[in-house]
């Protein structure tokens, strides 16, 4: 129900964010989504790996600031109104959302990444709709 | 020409101003041997009793005192008036944590108010003035100290402080005030916006007294020629006394010390030897007639040189060049004393960041920046821009409580930030005093 996240600390200068995907590239992983948050300072990037734990561990080795963070992944049928009536789900469970951004998939279904402020119950409450989650073996194979 | 406040005492001839000095030096060297067991005890392990002072030549004899004995004798220890007799107290920032706390008795404050009255009289403000303090009022010696000198030399002081450059034009024009007293930056800030909003010709001034900062040559004709005054250079330090110390008169040729009351040396820094006049060395003070905390030799680390030839204003006391730097790590930032050390200690309290950190100031329209770049722990780091700008807001309270000015922290990646072998490199000044 919850796969992996890399989360790498990132500074605003020319050039960080393509040392850290390089590191990525040479370890041989794909990336199968990511969002970019940022601040004037400084920015977050946020990863869903094939590997997590070893990108995890290239990143560090090469001295890069890289965390893993349990996010929720969710299937959604590509129909008009399914993405609100998941976010619906969970603030009417009186959970907010950290965090959200889509997922690519090869299969008919979109996919959307969210970090939860409870994430069990966030899992409990999305349990409630006929919906299925995206798990790490899954995110190897795509 | 402008006038002289004291012209026994700023005009004397220089041999009359050594035996004046070599006077009172005798009698502070007593009253501190028999008031202040730190000179006591510091004196009797040079050998040094009261009596082997018998004048200025034997001035050198005598050991430095420096800031740190301030800080080790902390709060009181270096006081020779009894507290009964301290009618003020000030504190500047330390090197660590603990400030430097200094006394005045009823007389240091006269003194003190004598010597801003002689450098406003230098700088052409008199009785028929109406004067603005915009140094910051409370700890800091600039306030007060400024304050009580307006008042002493019978002209009107408007007590601005710092903060509301607005209010301050509006008084500024609507009291036709004729003199300031604030930082050169924060007067160049004033002058820009004056221009900005077209209100150069509704005002008045006519002299402005610059100090506690180091600024330039370049820096003060432009204030000259922004606002159409004369602006001076004052000098001070609350170990020795605070603003007056010196202060430069309309001929611009380095700053008249109140030497009857304050004995400069100018020494090097390496070998704590005295140079010759006009070399450039540290700056130190005897304070002749300090009640409260009279300090032997005590090194400024301002970096200066010295020149006793007589003046065109008909002053004789001597003149110390504009300020070349600092010999320790020690930043004025907008006025305020800031030690490297001071940012160190208060970073080591925050769990969140390593102890690597850089401190960059800059001057950005006129006024000092400083930006303190951190790098974050990483188990701390988390992935919510949210939780990185609460930890940012975290360090820069707690920075600013530790310094007193406002600070930017900027989070930087681990293991990113110089680490030297030995001594590293925490400061990067970008500020240009040349």
């Amino acid at each position: 129900m919850l796969i992996k996240q890399v989360s790498v600390f990132l500074e605003n200068s020319a050039g960080r964010l393509q040392s850290v995907l390089e590191v990525i590239k040479e370890e041989n992983i794909n990336i199968v989504s990511l969002s970019l948050a940022d601040s004037s300072d400084y920015g977050v990037l946020r990863m869903i790996v094939a590997d997590a734990e070893r990108a995890k561990d290239a990143l560090k080795k090469a001295g890069i600031s890289a965390h893993l963070t349990d996010v929720l992944a969710i299937k959604l049928p590509h129909t008009v109104g399914s993405l609100q009536n998941v976010v619906k789900t969970i603030s009417d469970a009186g959970i907010s959302i950290e965090n959200m951004y889509a997922l690519s998939t090869k299969d008919a279904n979109a996919c959307i990444v969210i970090k939860p402020a409870d994430k069990e119950a966030a899992i409990s409450a999305v349990k409630t709709l006929d919906l299925d989650f995206v798990t790490d073996e899954e995110v190897k194979a795509f | 020409m402008n006038k002289i406040w004291n012209e026994a005492k700023e005009c004397m001839s220089r041999d009359e101003m050594s035996v004046l000095q070599g006077k009172r030096l005798v009698k502070a060297v007593n009253y501190v041997y028999h008031n202040v067991e730190f000179y006591r005890k510091r004196m009797q392990e040079a050998g040094l009793e009261p009596g082997d002072i018998r004048g200025l030549e034997d001035l050198t004899k005598l050991p430095y005192t420096t800031k740190n004995d301030l800080r080790d004798t902390y709060p009181f220890g270096l006081f020779a008036a009894p507290q009964s007799e301290i009618v003020r107290i000030h504190a500047s920032s330390g090197t660590t944590g603990k400030a430097t706390v200094v006394g005045y008795t009823r007389r240091d404050i006269d003194v003190w108010s004598e010597c801003v009255s002689r450098a406003l009289t230098m700088c052409g403000i008199g009785k028929n003035d109406i004067v603005q303090v915009a140094y910051g009022y409370g700890l800091f010696t600039g306030g007060l100290g400024a304050h009580y000198g307006v008042e002493n030399t019978g002209a009107t002081v408007v007590p601005m402080s710092t903060g509301n450059t607005k209010k301050l034009i509006t008084m500024m024009k609507d009291f036709g005030v004729t003199g300031i007293m604030c930082t050169p930056s924060y007067l160049l800030h004033i002058a820009e916006t004056i221009i900005e909003g077209g209100d150069l010709d509704k005002i008045k001034l006519k002299a402005a007294v610059c100090g506690a900062e180091p600024w330039t040559e370049k820096m003060r004709q432009q204030i000259e020629e922004k606002l159409h005054l004369h602006c001076h250079d004052i000098y001070g330090l609350s170990e020795i006394m605070g603003p007056g110390v010196a202060c430069d008169c309309e001929f611009h040729k380095g700053l008249h010390i109140q030497e009857d009351h304050f004995l400069p040396e100018i020494i090097s820094a390496d070998t704590l030897t005295p140079v010759a006049d006009g070399e450039e060395g540290e700056l130190v003070f005897t304070t002749l007639t300090k009640e409260g905390i009279p300090l032997i030799r005590y090194r400024t680390k301002d970096l200066t040189s010295i020149d006793r030839t007589p003046c065109e204003c008909g002053r004789t006391t001597a003149r110390i060049s504009r300020f070349r730097g600092r010999s320790d790590d020690m930043l004025i930032i907008r006025g305020v004393n800031v030690f490297p050390s001071q940012i160190e200690a208060a970073l080591l309290e925050v769990s969140e960041t390593l102890p690597h950190y850089m401190i960059i100031v800059d001057r950005v329209n006129n006024l000092d920046t400083v930006e303190v770049q951190v790098e974050v722990e990483e188990r701390f780091f988390s992935d919510e821009i949210k939780e990185l700008e609460k930890l940012t807001k975290k360090i820069e309270s707690i920075l600013k409580q530790a310094i007193g000015i406002a600070v930017k922290v900027k989070l930087v990646e681990p293991k990113t930030l110089d680490r030297h072998e030995g001594k590293s490199v925490h400061v990067i000044d970008n500020r240009v005093f040349d």
